[in-house]
């Protein structure tokens, strides 16, 4: 516990874009894991346990494609399109099976999902842990604002996710696609008595949310070290980002991941050992007073 | 209102059952199943605590660990540093996990079922990280070693392994005969009531929040047990007991053996543990064996064991009424 030292930090500015922009990565990577997690919850109704998962996965692509390619670029796309499928094949061949079945068995098939992916990335990557390291694109020396350290990489991470939250926001407010996706969240059986394949917008939804985690991945993959099992921590963060910012709201998913972010990169000079508390208080505050969280809908009797 | 009759039978079977496990000792002299009856104390104990609230209460948990965990560290702390006698520091991991499950319960149960299951993750993860961020008190990753204590109690001696062997049993056995009486009393049929159809049995009276409260509180204190024995089994307390892995076992052991029957979940974890022990001897992968064989039982199968049993047995019995 050390407030003196987050009073120092506040004071001055050079300390405060320092932790402004580590905030604003972590919030980034959660807001794009947490917006795969509220999207495919929103429209399926079912949470995705294994979305942390999708994550290591994406990331160990990316690392792959990167040691074969050499491009950042490449390993991203990679890594997107590869966990993008992934989740497709999930989807059709077995999380579509548990969809009317209870939530035991929901919970099950992720879980079993879980174990398996944890050890098919031990087999094929090793059990220790691996990094990428910063892409030689990147390697430019940090920028200074007034005083404070801002690494490339870093607006490059920032700017990418604000992108994705754009077209996300985009295609789901302006386009036709956007208008079946939401139509098949409000009304599953309305949308598919107007001649619109559902179990295509289930897969669809499902797969796109898997390639949002793992375009997280890969974009973590410089900056985070990967180990078979990285994708449970950011499972239970980005599910906080969701209570908090509200289920089924892709903005919510993005004010609750900058909300998390800051909360991380501050917290971790003022009270290092209790940042996980504070993140859980928040979500507990959030389910007491207004459960349907910061932005979500108050549900419909 | 008097006693129910029916309850002589489990008395029965349950005084039957302890009878053979008290023998067991006599009849053969291999550790290993000994040391694998007193495991199934534990897992059985803690498996059936968590069916309160999946298989009676429709509240799926994916952080039942916690308690497990809570209340081995509870057990383990209060003898290492407080010298209390055994059964002091089993009632005070009881109560350490009752009230634990009065918190965290009271946030939880008004969610609906995967919130409320996710909900039951976090929570978990927080105190698995609670145990090993405070290394002073519980030794972190390590775990709490150094061992715990087997002071005697009312002449039993469990620094001897037939005594604490037959020490799991009864608790076991005691255990499951008190979580079987709760669950045929009228509590345990409002229970299913609420899990049923929540509406009714508010328009009835009841007070669904406060029934599911309690289920949380009595599932959390039993699971502390489970936690106790296997804290006694082991000498010690480690944070894997507090880990999701732990409560993805515990809900795959009651899926296994069958949640509509009271005892499936025992059975479901005398399964488990031997599955487990034989992966362990042939593979290091073990996620990857067991991920594969809850995919046959959850994708396959549908259904637990003891679920399939009942059906023959239904199917036999209706069959000799026709004939």
């Amino acid at each position: 516990m050390d407030p003196v030292a987050l009073y120092e930090c506040l004071t001055s500015l050079s300390c405060v874009i320092t932790q402004t922009s580590t905030g604003l990565i972590v919030g980034a990577l959660l807001f794009l894991v947490a917006a795969g997690l509220t999207l495919i919850f929103g429209v399926l109704k079912i949470i995705n346990f294994a979305h942390g998962s999708l994550y290591m996965l994406g990331a160990y692509l990316a690392l792959s494609a990167y040691r074969v390619s050499g491009s950042f670029i490449v390993s991203t796309i990679v890594a997107g399109v590869g966990v993008g499928i992934f989740g497709l094949v999930f989807e059709r061949f077995i999380m579509r099976r548990v969809y009317k079945a209870d939530v035991l068995m929901q919970l099950l098939v992720c879980y079993a999902l879980i174990l398996i992916l944890d050890d098919v990335v031990k087999i094929i990557w090793g059990a220790d842990f691996q990094s990428m390291g910063m892409p030689e694109a990147f390697q430019a020396p940090p920028l200074f604002i007034a005083g404070g350290i801002i690494p490339v990489f870093y607006i490059f991470l920032i700017a990418a996710a604000a992108v994705i939250a754009l077209v996300l926001w985009y295609v789901l407010t302006k386009t036709h696609m956007g208008k079946i996706v939401r139509a098949a969240a409000h009304n599953p059986t309305m949308t598919s008595v107007l001649g619109l394949n559902t179990n295509w917008i289930y897969a669809g939804v499902f797969a796109f949310g898997g390639a949002l985690a793992g375009l997280a991945g890969a974009l973590a993959a410089p900056v985070r070290s990967m180990s078979p099992g990285m994708g449970f921590s950011i499972l239970i963060e980005s599910f906080i980002v969701t209570v908090i910012g509200g289920m089924g709201s892709v903005s919510g998913a993005l004010v609750g991941a900058l909300l998390i972010g800051l909360v991380r990169s501050f917290g971790s000079i003022g009270f290092p050992f209790f940042v996980e508390g504070i993140m859980f208080l928040a979500m507990a505050l959030i389910l007491v007073l207004k459960p349907s969280g910061l932005l979500g809908k108050e549900p419909r009797a | 209102m008097s006693k129910r009759p029916a309850f002589k039978k489990e008395l029965l079977i349950a005084a039957l059952g302890l009878a053979i496990l008290v023998a067991l000792p006599f009849l053969t002299s291999s550790r290993v199943t000994l040391d694998f009856v007193i495991r199934l104390a534990a897992f059985g104990i803690f498996a059936t605590s968590l069916n309160i609230l999946v298989g009676y209460g429709g509240m799926v948990s994916f952080g039942h660990a916690m308690f497990f965990g809570s209340g081995a560290y509870t057990f383990g702390l209060l003898m290492q540093k407080t010298g209390a006698s055994i059964p002091v520091a089993m009632l005070g991991a009881v109560v350490f996990c009752a009230l634990l499950g009065l918190v965290i319960g009271a946030i939880c149960v008004r969610l609906k079922e995967i919130y409320f299951s996710f909900l039951t993750l976090a929570f978990q993860m927080l105190v698995h990280s609670v145990i090993v961020t405070w290394t002073a008190l519980t030794g972190g990753d390590q775990g709490l070693t150094g061992g715990i204590p087997r002071t005697p109690f009312w002449g039993i001696n469990l620094g001897n392994t037939t005594q604490l062997y037959w020490f799991a049993c009864v608790v076991g056995v005691v255990c499951l005969l008190m979580m079987r009486y709760i669950l045929q009393s009228p509590y345990g049929y409002t229970l299913r009531m609420v899990r049923d159809n929540a509406d009714r049995a508010r328009f009835l009276g009841i007070d669904v929040w406060r029934v599911k409260l309690y289920a949380f509180i009595l599932s959390a204190s039993f699971a502390g047990i489970g936690g106790v024995i296997m804290a006694m089994f082991v000498s010690g307390a480690f944070p894997e007991f507090t880990y999701w892995t732990m409560s993805g076992e515990a809900v795959f052991m009651i899926m296994m053996g069958g949640l509509h029957a009271f005892i499936g979940p025992v059975v479901g974890a005398g399964l488990l543990l031997l599955f487990n022990d034989i992966i362990s001897r042939t593979t290091e992968y073990h996620g990857l064996a067991l991920g594969i064989i809850v995919l046959i039982f959850a994708l396959g199968f549908k259904r637990g064991i003891t679920d399939f049993v009942v059906q023959a047995y239904r199917l036999a019995t209706r069959k000799g009424l026709q004939s």
